[in-house]
């Protein structure tokens, strides 16, 4: 920029900080902030910590580079707002015009100090909003990051909890799938059942697929290495719910299963695994 | 954290040692348990394959900090007699060593990145990183 | 040299690695684990690898040599309590182990190796395994 730290915005702003603060905090509550997420209370104390940050860093005449150390301490205090309000419900427009709504209440200040002077005006306007312009986009930067973390933590979550290991007879575990089987969930889903069989020193568990719509090379890999580690520990691995076309489909692929122990359905399995237990079922009366 | 340290494998002893320096390195860095186990194992293997085959040589350990991700670097080196068919090397059940064939390509599934250099005559280097 | 120790039980043998083992140490137990067998007539072998924190191929090699052999002898190996990280490791690794027993302990062990061994002997229990 041509000012080369001549700039007259760090005075303007030192001079005249609490109308400005004022008139900003005006102007967001005239453009109808969200008073139902956020007390004015705070919002003042975010405001007023924003312009103290921001004519700090004005003062080395850097308007470009928000790379740069000064900018460190308004980028961080930034960020925390965008986290907040990311969290707090607010959209990503809502919490850019945080820093968009602050270009009114300084270029009125200009307009003011600079009138007389049009040359000096525009070109302070046009360093001041380049820099806003900047630091907004921060704010938006760090509310899509933050999204992206609550969706991770939510992917580790929904997966954790889309694999369950229960426990059927003193035993006997079952994992029964529902859902495509990736390499990511299958993954924790040898982790849970390797712990849950350590855990109640289970000898048989039963993988039921019932609820995997389609199987291909690599999912019945998925499955094999599960069958095998489970197998390494001193677990059987029985697969259940093998539907019709499923076995079609691993016939054509090639996939060799040979060494598992598939039934048709989750009953079989359990009876099965009863029987490798050692127990035996029988009625006490004989049903009518 | 900016982590480095080398480890000359001469015996099976260093193999060991080996294993120990990328356990505790990836314990400090926060590894999970799974992930501990596979690099050791995956840095076990590299290690007695610098013994046997390469004649000894030495392992770079490095830790490696992102910003978002960290993770473990491990650069093995020889000044063996090389690979002459890469491609070969790494296919499973190729052995020379009498092993079960598994060292180079069952250690590539245990990592994240896998980088192979080797010149017949003057060595082998083998880069590996597991991300956390 | 250090040596890792093989413990008689009736007409089995325990072995429980504790450490960190090297190649050497290793092999050693090979040795010392086949001259065992058959200076012992054991009909079983138990190899307990729960304080081992990492399985690799030669490991693995040693593990399948020794079932193997003992085999030749005349004696049932069954490895226990494999670690779950372990198991997934040796499974990415690609090995599998086939044609070694395995089970989730020491006590679990035991009880395949006396059920294997009455099934082989058709229940006569010559052997007496049982005591």
């Amino acid at each position: 920029m041509s000012l080369n730290g001549q700039s007259k915005i760090p005075q303007i702003l030192k001079n005249r900080e609490a109308e400005v603060l004022a008139d900003w905090l005006g102007e967001q509550m005239a453009a109808g902030i969200r008073k139902d997420l956020l007390k004015e209370m705070e919002l003042r104390e975010e405001c007023r910590e924003f312009l103290e940050l921001f004519t700090d860093a004005i003062q080395q005449g850097n308007f470009t580079n928000i790379q740069s150390p000064e900018w460190r301490g308004l980028k961080d205090m930034l960020a925390s707002v965008s986290r907040s309000r990311t969290q707090k419900g607010f959209t990503p427009t809502e919490t850019a015009n945080f820093v968009f709504s602050f270009k009114q209440p300084l270029f009125k200040r200009l307009r003011q100090e600079l009138g007389q002077n049009g040359e000096t005006l525009l070109e302070e306007i046009l360093s001041a909003t380049n820099l806003i312009d900047k630091l907004a986009l921060w704010t938006t930067e760090i509310y899509q990051k933050t999204r992206e973390e609550v969706i991770l933590r939510q992917q580790e979550e929904l997966m954790e909890l889309s694999t369950p290991v229960v426990k059927l007879w003193e035993g006997i575990l079952a994992l029964p799938i529902i859902g495509t089987l990736d390499s990511a969930r299958t993954q924790i889903m040898m982790e849970s059942l390797l712990q849950m069989i350590v855990q109640t020193g289970s000898q048989v568990a039963i993988i039921d697929i019932t609820g995997v719509p389609t199987v291909d090379t690599l999912t019945a890999q998925h499955l094999l290495k599960t069958v095998t580690a489970a197998r390494l520990m001193g677990a059987d691995c029985i697969i259940s719910g093998i539907r019709p076309q499923i076995a079609q489909t691993i016939v054509y692929l090639g996939v060799d299963l040979a060494d598992i122990t598939t039934k048709a359905s989750l009953a079989d399995a359990f009876v099965l695994a009863l029987k490798r237990s050692g127990f035996a079922i029988s009625r006490s009366k004989s049903a009518i | 954290m900016q982590k480095n340290e080398v480890i000359s494998i001469r015996s099976s002893s260093d193999v060991v040692l080996v294993r120990q320096a990328v356990r505790q390195l990836a314990v400090e860095l926060g590894f999970s348990l799974i992930n501990q186990t596979k690099i050791v194992t995956g840095a076990s293997e590299l290690a007695r394959n610098t013994l046997e085959h390469g004649g000894g040589g030495t392992v770079n350990i490095e830790a490696l900090d992102e910003g978002t991700r960290r993770g473990l670097r491990l650069i093995f080196e020889d000044s063996g007699p090389g690979i002459p068919d890469l491609e070969l090397a790494l296919k499973d059940g190729f052995t020379t060593g009498g092993g079960l064939g598994m060292g180079l390509s069952g250690t590539k599934r245990l990592v994240n990145e896998f980088d192979i250099v080797s010149r017949v005559g003057e060595g082998t280097r083998i880069t590996i990183t597991k991300w956390k | 040299m250090e040596r890792i120790a093989i413990l008689q039980i009736g007409h089995f043998l325990l072995v429980t690695i504790q450490v960190d083992m090297h190649d050497r140490l290793a092999m050693t137990l090979q040795d010392d684990l086949t001259n065992r067998i058959s200076q012992t007539s054991a009909r079983g072998v138990l190899i307990d690898i729960s304080a081992l924190e990492i399985v690799d191929s030669f490991i693995g090699r040693i593990l399948g040599n020794i079932a193997k052999m003992s085999r030749i002898l005349d004696a049932e190996t069954v490895v226990v309590g494999m670690q779950p990280a372990v198991a997934i490791t040796l499974v990415e690794l690609g090995l599998s182990l086939k044609g070694i027993r395995t089970s989730l302990n020491v006590e679990k062990g035991m009880a395949l190796l006396r059920s294997s061994l009455g099934d082989s002997e058709g229940g006569s229990m010559d052997g007496d395994a049982e005591k």
